[in-house]
Order: structure tokens, then sequence, then C-alpha cells
């Protein structure tokens, strides 16, 4: 039994297919596993990753950035403001933005923008698999 | 000398040709800009509509939480008014109607004894403002055409923060609403304080039928926090999409009739033309046969005037 997955940005729908099982890490949560007939569920996203697991078994990991998550019937969809493929990645430009916000934060460590900057840049690597 | 009005008019209509030209190709190009925009208006819909789903779903899961979005002054001491205009004019009747619709909430804040912030999007209703001595809160330019969400998030967070500041106590928002292709108007709504919850779930599209009831993590007073601030920042995001092709839209319009009323001078002034260069080329040849019959003899005029050169 499968679910249709939707991953959705302000700007367009940027993900659409079926899935088996979909793993997320919400916000004091900790992680949590969708399979499809799971309770319907709305939940606030951590800056983490969102893992699709595809019927054919193979596995599709996205970079969430300020993201919700609805599981309604056999819908699940992830809200979110950014959600990059893996493989789509920048990586070089993912490590400059860590370095940058590094440097921010070496100056001012109260620096709310460069935190979430460093946040973001470190789950780009992480998911781009650096 | 015969002929400089003949030349005067080929110089216009040449000109004429030219701005045409210019017409046209604006046209062409605001028409393809706007296929673009309507699609990126068409994209975004679907996360407003979730959005709206998911606070559908609070409602019913009975999350009614105090947040600051939602506060409702008992007495408006200032009314915000966010006004999305263009950078850019020849778009017709698109920024002057936008401007004015938000003058006249302006107008309204004042005879309601409140004061007023404006935070202007685009050039025009800056310059409009500014020129009239109106105070401009915040001023945004250079997205108007192609707003990207990072835009309109910074814009809605810098008003949610006046307003849960306490600076202002109410804000409206003037845009221009794309019908369709043929039909854009101009549009105010109430952006803050949002209304309840369930009015959002009520206007809501109200694709979420069931009715069961969901499991919130952290808490529904936590989504619902977190999901506000997305919501207002979405509905911006809506609005400068919807003026973006809108202003396209009536760009395109209005340099289409530029275009038809271009062609429509040319043959207008060809026709001038012709008939100034006919009067010129008559004249000159009654000068002729004047000349000649002051000379006298009918033989020299013969020779003079060949048969049939009448123009």
């Amino acid at each position: 039994m499968t679910f249709q997955v939707e991953l959705v940005s302000p700007e367009a729908i940027t993900y659409s297919g079926e899935a088996e099982m979909v793993i997320a890490r919400t916000l004091e949560g900790g992680d949590i596993a969708f399979q499809p007939g799971h309770v319907p569920f709305i939940g606030v996203l951590a800056v983490w990753s969102v893992e699709v697991i595809r019927p054919d078994g193979d596995r599709d990991v996205f970079a969430v950035h300020r993201g919700f998550v609805q599981v309604a019937g056999t819908k699940i969809s992830v809200l979110s403001d950014v959600s990059e493929k893996s493989s789509e990645i920048d990586v070089e430009r993912a490590q400059q933005a860590k370095d940058n916000a590094e440097q921010k934060l070496s100056q001012n460590d109260e620096d709310i923008e460069a935190v979430d900057a460093l946040a973001r840049a470190e789950l780009r690597l992480q998911v781009a698999g650096v | 000398m015969a002929g400089g009005k003949e030349r005067e008019l080929r110089r216009r209509i040449e000109s004429v040709q030219n701005t045409k030209k210019i017409t046209r190709a604006m046209e062409l190009i605001a028409a393809t800009r706007v296929v673009k925009a309507q699609q990126r208006a068409r994209e975004a819909r679907p996360y407003a509509e979730q959005i709206t789903t998911v606070i559908e779903n609070l409602a019913a899961g009975g999350a009614e939480i105090d947040h600051p979005l939602l506060r409702q002054a008992e007495n408006v001491e200032r009314v915000g008014v966010i006004v999305i205009s263009s950078d850019r004019g020849l778009a017709g009747p698109y920024n002057s109607s936008v401007i004015r619709a938000a003058e006249r909430q302006v107008q309204n804040a004042r005879s309601e004894g409140a004061d007023y912030s404006l935070i202007v999007i685009g050039k025009k209703a800056r310059d409009y403002f500014a020129f009239r001595n109106y105070t401009v809160e915040s001023f945004t330019e250079g997205i108007s055409d192609n707003p990207t969400y990072e835009d309109a998030r910074r814009i809605a967070e810098t008003v949610a923060t006046l307003f849960t500041d306490n600076h202002i106590d109410r804000v409206e928002l003037v845009y221009t609403e794309f019908l369709s292709i043929g039909s854009q108007k101009v549009a105010t709504r109430r952006f803050l304080p949002l209304e309840s919850t369930e009015t959002i779930a009520t206007e809501g599209s109200g694709d979420s039928k069931n009715t069961d009831s969901f499991e919130f993590e952290p808490s529904p007073e936590a989504v619902l926090e977190s999901l506000l601030p997305r919501y207002v920042e979405a509905r911006l995001f809506g609005a400068l999409l919807e003026s973006a092709a809108s202003e396209h839209a009536n760009r395109q319009r209005a340099m289409k009739s530029a275009t038809d009323n271009a062609e429509d001078l040319i043959v207008k002034l060809d026709r001038e033309m012709n008939r100034a260069r006919q009067d010129a080329i008559t004249t000159e040849i009654m000068e002729i046969i004047g000349g000649a019959e002051a000379l006298g003899d009918d033989d020299q005029r013969e020779d003079l005037v060949p048969a049939g050169a009448e123009n």
C-alpha cells in the first residue's frame, strides 16, 4: 500500500509522487515515520531532512527548512519555505554559506540569522552526503 | 519653398513609426510576461490552499489561541496601508487605480481619527505619495515585476512586526486582483489582524471534508503559532503575484492600443502628406503655366507643358 506525497513550496509543488514511507523530524518531537494508514497528523518540522521511500525501494532525501507536515487519509503533504532534493543541492554554495555563517557567528554569537543560516547550510551538506 | 510641409509630415510619420515599433515590442514582451506571471500565480496556489486546509483542520481540532497576529485592537490609532504598484509606467490605468484606492484607505483612516502608515511597494506609488507629502513608512522597489517568496517574507515580516509592536492596529492590503487576462480589478483586503481561525476555515477552499481528529505535534497551539506567520506571508505573496500578472496584462493592453493608434495616425498622416505633395506639384505646375502664359506665345506653352502632366 502506498500513499501520495507532495512537497509544496510557496512558489510551486516541488515534488509529487507515490511513497511507502516518509520519515521526518518534528520540532521537539524527534524523528517520526509515516506509513499509509497513519492517523491524521499535523506537525511542525525541524530544520532537518525528509526522506521519501518510494514503492521501488529507492529513497529521495530532501533538505527542508521551516516546514509543516500534514497527513490526511492517503495523502501526505509537506509545506515548507524551501525543500531541496539531495541531488540538486549545490554543495559548493552550501559550504560557502556555512563558512559565511560561521564567520558571522565568530563576531557575534547572538546573531539569530547567522544561527539559522548555519543550521540550513549544515543540513544541506548533510543531505547532500558530504 | 514648396514641399516644406511634406518634409515635415514625412519626419512626423517616421517618428510615429519608431514609436510604434517600441510599443509593439513592449506589447509582445508584456504578452509573454503575463503568461509567465499567470503561471507563477497558479503554481503558488497549492501552498496557500494547503495552509488554509491546515488551519481548517486546526480549527476543527479546537485550537484557538491568543496569537499576537489575531489581536483585535479596541481603539484603532494607526492604520497600515500596504499598496502594491509597479516600478515602471506605461501600464494604462494600472498604477493610478491602485494608488487611488490606497489614498482612499488613508483618508478613511483619517476620518476615523486614526493616523496612517504607508507600506509602499513599487516606485510609482512612492513617487505619488512622496510628491503629495504623505509619510511613507516602508518602501520596496525592484520586486513588483517578478516577486519572489523571499521578498514577500521580508515585507510580511516588517508589517507583522509593526503590528505586533502595537505600532499599527490594523492593516489594509491594496492590490490588483487578476481575474482573467481581460479583467483585473483593484481589491482592498483586511490584512491584519487575521480573522479568527474559524473564519479563515470557513472562507477556505474547504477541500478537507474529513472530520477525523488530528494529532498535533508539538501541540495545536504551537502549530498554529508557527503557521499563522506563514499564512500572512503566503497571502502577501499571492497578492504580489496577482499584481505582477495584472501589471503585465495592463501593459499589454495599453501598448496594444498605443500600437493601434500609431497605425491609425500613420494612415492619417500619410494621406495628409500625399495631399500636401499633390498640392505642391499642382502649385508648381500652375507657376510654370503662369510663367509660360506670361511669355505670351501659344506655341511655346505647348512645349513647356506636355499633355497629361496636370499632376
